[in-house]
């Protein structure tokens, strides 16, 4: 695969991840189980009128990508890609919660019209006025993915120069009341001393919305390249070290030759034990970030992964809080991220220094 | 009709999410599309939605809604004399 560039980042998540530089106002949130977004001021991005019909995350959406698109100092793109799991659940429940008080009458359209999964990428075309390739992809937890490996090949077939790639999920009160009943909430919060060793099932949830502006030319200003993406359904435990060695070697890299592993580590025991493998065995000896202690997880927790992966390029440096070891490395050239789910929903991007 | 106009004030208000407008802000004659409020064909349709939901009014052209929704005053008039709720 060709090499893209990532020119552009906005972040809007659990975490204050505008107008800081990296994390360093982060803070771990050891009492909630759902965790809330860090608002921005939206009336600096959005104009009242066009804001009062939109729900948090198409706002987080147009913020994020709106900051994604000023640092690349571009005024618009060749295509939107989003990845969303859940997209507009808010307004979803609003409109289904009009239908039952209703009695199916009286129906209103702002909510259906907000509610589909594609209004985040819409939204942001229309702000825009960008009338090119505009695509949501809904694949659980691969879904930001699927996005990002689209906008790469678009550009390796020449379809576009320039792509916002993006991932937006949010919460919504019924929803994640249901969620909780499945078990996939914790029931309460245990803490970051448990996160990394955690003996129970279930997550802290939360949501957030992360853009990138990749492009195929290298700039003076570009912050990091995506080298490869790629994404599997199903695997078993037993062969994710090989399965992340053949994408490797497909990349001519060995595992030595990874700087920092970012790992997708969401505190439900089952689930880490993918991630457990690497931690002890395949990547003893290098630098582990972990991040959903942070952001929450949520199906696009993923791009909050990448932004944290990308930042660690551009800063040379890995805070603190989000290490898994005390392991350091003097430069941060080769990064790799794995992110999965109960098992399924693999993905595996390799991003490095330009 | 004096609380008629005042509760349509706030329904519109809370029906249309207008952020940062209260009801002492629209007066009675303000025109509530184009210059005026500033609303739009959805906000349109909702409006009818309102009419049907709480006032029993059905408006079967959604043209009618141009003279209808003219302003405060304008709506609150043709909903005391049409009103089933």
């Amino acid at each position: 695969m060709n090499k893209i560039y990532i020119n552009g980042l906005g972040c809007i998540s659990t975490q204050k991840t505008f107008d800081t530089l990296f994390l360093e106002e982060s803070a771990v949130n050891e009492v909630d189980t759902i965790l809330s977004i860090h608002q921005p001021v939206y009336k600096e991005f959005i104009s009242p009128v066009a804001s009062r019909r939109m729900a948090k995350g198409v706002k987080n959406g147009i913020v994020a990508s709106t900051l994604a698109l000023r640092e690349a100092q571009l005024e618009t793109v060749d295509a939107i890609i989003t990845g969303t799991g859940m997209g507009c659940i808010e307004d979803s429940e609003k409109f289904l919660k009009a239908i039952l008080d209703n009695n199916e009458e009286f129906l209103t359209p702002t909510s259906f019209i907000q509610s589909t999964h594609n209004t985040v990428g819409g939204q942001i075309a229309l702000g825009l006025q960008c009338k090119a390739y505009n695509l949501t992809y809904v694949n659980g937890s691969i879904s930001f993915e699927s996005a990002l490996f689209d906008a790469k090949m678009m550009m390796e077939e020449n379809d576009a120069s320039s792509v916002l790639v993006g991932g937006i999920d949010e919460t919504a009160d019924y929803t994640m009341s249901l969620f909780r009943l499945a078990g996939f909430i914790k029931n309460e919060n245990q803490g970051l001393d448990s996160f990394l060793k955690s003996t129970t099932k279930g997550v802290v949830f939360g949501e957030g919305a992360t853009f990138f502006v990749v492009e195929k030319e290298k700039k003076a200003t570009s912050i990091a390249a995506v080298l490869d993406v790629e994404i599997l359904n199903a695997l078993e435990i037993d062969k994710i070290e090989n399965k992340i060695g053949s994408f490797l070697a497909s990349n001519n890299l060995k595992f030595i030759d990874i700087d920092a592993v970012v790992l997708g580590y969401n505190g439900d025991m089952d689930s880490d034990a993918y991630y457990k493998i690497l931690s002890e065995v395949t990547f003893a000896n290098t630098p582990q970030v972990y991040y959903k202690h942070l952001s929450g997880e949520y199906d696009t927790a993923s791009a909050f992964g990448l932004w944290v992966g990308t930042k660690i390029i551009q800063t040379q440096s890995i805070p603190d809080i989000v290490k898994i070891n005390t392991i350091d490395k003097e430069t941060y050239k080769t990064i790799l991220l794995y992110n999965q789910r109960n098992g399924i929903d693999h993905s595996f991007t390799l991003i490095s220094s330009c | 009709m004096e609380a008629l106009k005042q509760e349509l004030k706030s329904k519109i208000i809370e029906v249309l999410n207008l952020e940062d407008i209260t009801v002492a802000d629209i007066n009675d004659e303000d025109a509530l599309f184009g210059d005026g409020l500033g609303l739009d064909s959805i906000d349109a349709l909702e409006l009818i939605v309102m009419l049907d939901k709480d006032y029993g009014i059905k408006l079967v052209d959604p043209k009618e809604g141009k003279t209808i929704f003219k302003s405060i005053e304008v709506m609150a008039d043709y909903i005391a004399k049409n009103r089933v709720k």
